[in-house]
C-alpha cells in the first residue's frame, strides 16, 4: 500500500504522532520532548491567568504556535456548555478552529461522557470548528460522531494516564474499517510497542502525553514514540505475513547435502 | 489621596477594587496581561479584544482571564 498524507480537516500534517503538553516538569522539558517527537501537532488546555504572579513563564514563551499547530483541548469538562465555552474561549486567543473535543463522564475512569459529547460535536461543527473527538472504542457511537461532522475519531486505548496499551484491538479495527476519517489512538499508551501496534492496525495517528511526559527519560521516550509510529506505519503498509500456526522453513531444502 | 466610591469586581475568582470609569484595557495594563496571548470573559460573555477601551468595568463584574497551559 501507498503513504498517503496525513491529512486531517483539509491541513497536511508531516508526522503522525500528537503529543500532549501536560504534566512535564517544566516547559523547556516539554519543548524538548516535542522537538525529539517530531510533532507538528500539540493538544493545550485552556485556564485562568494567575493573576497574583504577573511574570510567570507561559507555555507559548516555549512553543511557538507559528511553528506548531496548538489544538486546543477540553480537558476538566463536564457538560457540552462547558466544553463549548472552553473552545470560543480558545478561538479568542488566536483563532484556532481545530479543537480536540473532550467531554469526561467519571472523575476515577477518565472515559468520555459520549451522549454529552455527540451533542457537543454537532453544536461545535454548527459554529464552525473542526472538531477532533476523544470517544469510547464503540464502533457505534464512532459512526454517530462522524455523521455529526467530526473531523477525526479518536478512541480511547485505555484510559487516559494509564499507560495500559490498546485493550480493544477488535474494535479499533472495526471502527478502522468503517471510517475513512483520520482514526487517532488517543490515551492509554504506555510505551513504543502500544504506539506501534496502534499504527499496525492502520491507525492513522497516535496522541500521547502521559507515557512521554511520566517517562524517566521524558526526551529520549519521545524520540522512541516517533519512530514506534513510523515504524507501525511502515509495517501496515507493507502487508504482513499472514498469521500462521505451524512453522515455515526460510532455508530451501533444495541443494541439501 | 483616597478615592471614593470604588467598585469591586471579580478577576479570575478574586476580588479587586477599581476606580470608577476604569476600563477593561486599564484593567489588562494594570494586570500586564499579554493580550496576544490571552482570552476575556466578562460575565461570562466573550469580549473581542480590539473593543477593550470601550468597556467600562461596573460593580459586581466578573472577569476571567484565560491563556493556554500544558494539556493531553
Amino acid at each position: 500500500m501507498l503513504e498517503k498524507k496525513f491529512k486531517i480537516a483539509n491541513k497536511n500534517f508531516k508526522s503522525r504522532l500528537i503529543v500532549g503538553t501536560g504534566k512535564y516538569k517544566s516547559f523547556r522539558e516539554c519543548a524538548d520532548a516535542i522537538k525529539a517527537s517530531g510533532a507538528d501537532i500539540v493538544t493545550v488546555a485552556v485556564r485562568r491567568v494567575n493573576i497574583s504572579d504577573k511574570n510567570k513563564a507561559r507555555l507559548m514563551d516555549y512553543i511557538d504556535p507559528k511553528k506548531i499547530t496548538y489544538l486546543p483541548n477540553t480537558a476538566g469538562c463536564f457538560t457540552a456548555e462547558d466544553a463549548i465555552r472552553t473552545l470560543r474561549l480558545a478561538r479568542e486567543i488566536g483563532g484556532w478552529k481545530l479543537v480536540k473535543l473532550e467531554v469526561l463522564g467519571d472523575k476515577n475512569n477518565l472515559f468520555p461522557e459520549m451522549i454529552e459529547t455527540l451533542r457537543s460535536t454537532e453544536l461545535l461543527t454548527k459554529e464552525g470548528f473542526k472538531v477532533m473527538v476523544y470517544c469510547t472504542d464503540d464502533p457505534l457511537m464512532a459512526k454517530r460522531l462522524e455523521n455529526a461532522g467530526a473531523v477525526a475519531i479518536m478512541p480511547l486505548a485505555a484510559p487516559i494516564g494509564s499507560g495500559l496499551g490498546i485493550q480493544n484491538k477488535v474494535n479499533i479495527k472495526i471502527i478502522r474499517k468503517q471510517t475513512k476519517l483520520p482514526l487517532i489512538i488517543d490515551a492509554g499508551i504506555g510505551q513504543s510497542s502500544d504506539a506501534c501496534i496502534a499504527m499496525e492496525l492502520g491507525c492513522d495517528g497516535v496522541l500521547i502525553n502521559t507515557a512521554i511526559a511520566k517517562a524517566k527519560n521524558p526526551i529520549q521516550m519521545a524520540e522512541a514514540m516517533k519512530l514506534a509510529v513510523i515504524s507501525g506505519r511502515k509495517s501496515f503498509l507493507s502487508g504482513r505475513i499472514s498469521p500462521n500456526i505451524f512453522g515455515s522453513a526460510s532455508t530451501t531444502k533444495k541443494g541439501i547435502i | 489621596m483616597k478615592v471614593k466610591n470604588k467598585i469591586k469586581i471579580t478577576v479570575n475568582g478574586k476580588q479587586i477594587q477599581v476606580i470608577p470609569n476604569f476600563s477593561l484595557k486599564s484593567l489588562m495594563t494594570k494586570l500586564k496581561m499579554p493580550l496576544n496571548k490571552i482570552a476575556i470573559e466578562l460575565n461570562k460573555k466573550i469580549i473581542d479584544k480590539k473593543r477593550i477601551s470601550k468597556i467600562y468595568l461596573q460593580k459586581g463584574d466578573k472577569i476571567e482571564i484565560v491563556h493556554f497551559i500544558g494539556g493531553g
